[in-house]
């Protein structure tokens, strides 16, 4: 048993610490509690209301299980399934690790800081669960893990802290979901995770959140990248939500480390984004790629990229692209940061609108104005994630399409 | 049948083409000759319906419909057709998803893609990084998925390889149904009479009068329509004296 004594008293100075992005929150003002629900079965998770169940497709979670490599569901303070489906693929409920594992040390707090704000203060004060997921050396996970992440309770604070490791030469794929009930408009939600991607390793980490109009959303991601090991990591959001703020931060820490960072954001009215990635490039041969769509409906996106070249003969680019469709505002922050010769390091940042052009060629094929503008946004929101597998990337254009409604 | 008449239109506040009368009937090609600059692009902008170009004077009718003021899907969904010399590009937009667009059903794309040799591309954002001769043969997929009765073709050879030309210059024939052979039951003069497909073609080189059997040649000169006879006529005279000599010319005779 982990008593995490330190790691506690560390986050009690940080309590109160504002952190250095985002409009500061009261966290006061939420209730950290919540019923305890009872753990479902494969066959009562097919049971979930109808409502929630499309709530939980939005977020690119399918209680079916259909495709899927495992499941773990937290809902509010609640683990009420977890479950791995594949050999050498381990899901555990982080609480439950922390009890029983004696190497969850080596990665609970390691690679994010727990007193770097209050909001990480918060996930170790009062951590209600969270995942584990870990691919055994030399695993290949065929099917993604499905993640979900549930607020049941009007007003709750969910805090999760998530690890997942992929040791070496392993595959694993992860697809979480976020999403609040169709009752529930109102909480916070603080997430940490850390990710691991030993050597030659692959993960590919999809989220896709699905909050609602009152939510507060503060995900800290740190991730460390080993020689010759790959992490994709896709963000999808297209739902409204009062604030949102997170700079995942990426290691590549070994030769040959690569790095994609695939961002879609769509702001609503009311809503406020400041979302960015940020990749330390620390060994030659390591590559880093961000690219940010993000579309302005009326709703405050800031879009950050930062690349940090250390070493020479390291290679990466940044793509910060928006659309402002219908007001709005979007703030695009690229910045790179070239330490020595010879690294090669480029960005492109483009904030504008629809061309009229584009629009005019579309209905000079047949369609109507209104097709031909949702044509080019499901164009721009569409991007290539190369080494995705195909079943994912369908994944991440079915929650797309699904929110495209809302976007025009 | 498309019918302009006394055509007036303006661009940004500048008038761009004066007292245009062109008339294009079932199975007809004509062939749009003239200078850069003169106003051809824009009169087949003008046809297809982009809102820049106001028209103010005169009137377009396609299919006894007045179109003059239609909007371009509306023209589109009539009948009307575009090949574009330089479309703009669609990022995350297949070409393969485009082709099914413009066919507005069902339809065999990698069939219709084997016809132009395009296979390999429909996988590619449509325009993405296409070369000249990539362009022509992917507005040409597209025109033969969309199936329009009057077809505008801007410069279709510009930008084509010695190799493609033919494989172009064979499409826009098809196209507009110029391969015709007898039938059981229709002697070939009556399968040729039966056609209804009509083009309009920009050409500068005159390259593709050797694959499609024009029926008139149409000169534009300034904005105006200056000539309108024997397409071979009026490519051997420009070729000879130029474009001004070739609509002095004209003047002298009218």
């Amino acid at each position: 048993m982990y008593d995490r004594e330190q790691l506690k008293e560390q986050a009690a100075k940080a309590l109160d610490k504002k952190a250095p992005l985002g409009p500061d929150i009261d966290l006061m003002g939420f209730r950290t509690t919540s019923e305890s629900y009872e753990y479902l079965s494969d066959e009562e998770l097919k049971t979930l209301p109808d409502e929630e169940v499309q709530r939980l497709l939005l977020a690119g979670v399918d209680v079916t299980e259909e495709g899927r490599g495992g499941t773990f569901f937290q809902k509010d303070t609640s683990v009420i399934h977890c479950e791995s489906k594949q050999e050498g693929i381990e899901v555990i409920p982080i609480r439950q690790a922390l009890e029983k594992h004696d190497w969850i040390r080596d990665y609970y707090w390691k690679l994010a800081s727990v007193d770097a704000d209050k909001y990480t203060a918060a996930a170790e004060t009062n951590l209600h669960n969270g995942y584990v997921i870990r691919a055994l050396p030399g695993a290949k996970s065929i099917y993604p893990i499905q993640a979900c992440l549930y607020i049941n309770t009007n007003g709750l604070q969910q805090n999760v802290h998530n690890i997942i490791i992929a040791e070496e030469d392993s595959e694993l794929h992860v697809i979480t979901g976020c999403s609040t009930s169709p009752h529930s408009k109102k909480g916070a939600h603080v997430g940490i995770s850390e990710f691991y991607i030993k050597k030659n390793a692959k993960l590919s980490f999809t989220m896709i959140h699905n909050w609602a109009e009152d939510m507060v959303v503060r995900p800290r991601s740190v991730a460390q990248v080993e020689a010759g090991g790959l992490f994709l990591n896709n963000y999808v959001c297209m739902k409204p939500c009062r604030t949102l703020q997170m700079y995942p931060t990426t290691h590549l820490v070994g030769e040959n480390a690569v790095a994609r960072l695939n961002s879609i954001i769509v702001g609503s009215p009311g809503s406020e984004y400041d979302v960015g990635g940020r990749v330390y490039l620390k060994k030659p041969g390591t590559r880093a790629e961000i690219v940010a769509r993000t579309i302005s409906n009326g709703g405050r996106i800031i879009s950050r990229g930062h690349l940090i070249g250390e070493v020479p003969e390291i290679k990466a680019h940044l793509e910060c692209k928006g659309l402002i469709i219908k007001g709005g505002l979007i703030y695009a922050v690229p910045e790179l940061e070239g330490h020595v010769d010879g690294v090669e390091m480029s960005h492109e940042a483009a904030v504008g609108k629809i061309a009229q052009e584009e629009i005019c060629y579309l209905m000079s094929r047949g369609l109507t104005e209104d097709e031909a503008v949702a044509t080019i946004v499901r164009g721009f929101l569409s991007v290539d994630v190369p080494g995705l597998p195909p079943q994912l990337k369908a994944e991440i254009d079915k929650a797309i399409e699904m929110s495209e409604k809302d976007v025009m | 049948m498309l019918l302009i008449e006394d055509l007036q239109v303006e661009l940004a506040g500048r008038t761009i083409l004066k007292h245009i009368d062109l008339e294009i009937k079932p199975g007809e090609t004509h062939v749009l000759f003239g200078p850069n600059g003169s106003g051809k692009t824009s009169l087949l902008m003008t046809i297809v319906g982009y809102p820049q170009y106001k028209v103010t004077g005169g009137k377009i009718v396609f299919k006894g419909v007045d179109i003059t003021y239609a909007p371009i899907d509306e023209r589109a969904r009539l009948g009307i057709g575009m090949s574009y010399q330089r479309p703009p590009t669609i990022h995350g937009l297949k070409t393969r998803q485009m082709v099914q667009i413009c066919a507005r059903s069902d339809v065999d794309v990698e069939g219709l893609a084997r016809k132009v040799n395009f296979e390999n591309f429909l996988d590619r954002d449509v325009n993405a990084g296409f070369s000249g001769g990539e362009i022509k043969r992917s507005e040409l997929l597209q025109l033969m998925s969309q199936g329009a009765d009057l077809m505008l073709f801007d410069e279709p050879e510009s930008g084509v390889d010695i190799e493609n030309i033919a494989l172009v210059g064979e499409t826009i024939a098809r196209l507009l149904e110029k391969e015709c052979s007898a039938t059981a039951t229709k002697s070939r003069l009556q399968v040729r009479r039966d056609r209804t497909k009509m083009g309009l073609i920009i050409t500068h080189t005159g390259h593709i009068l050797d694959y499609v059997a024009v029926d008139k040649g149409q000169l534009l000169f300034n904005g105006v329509m200056s000539c309108s006879t024997n397409p071979r006529e009026i490519f051997r005279c420009i070729s000879e004296v130029g474009y001004e000599e070739c609509v002095r010319c004209t003047i002298e005779n009218s």
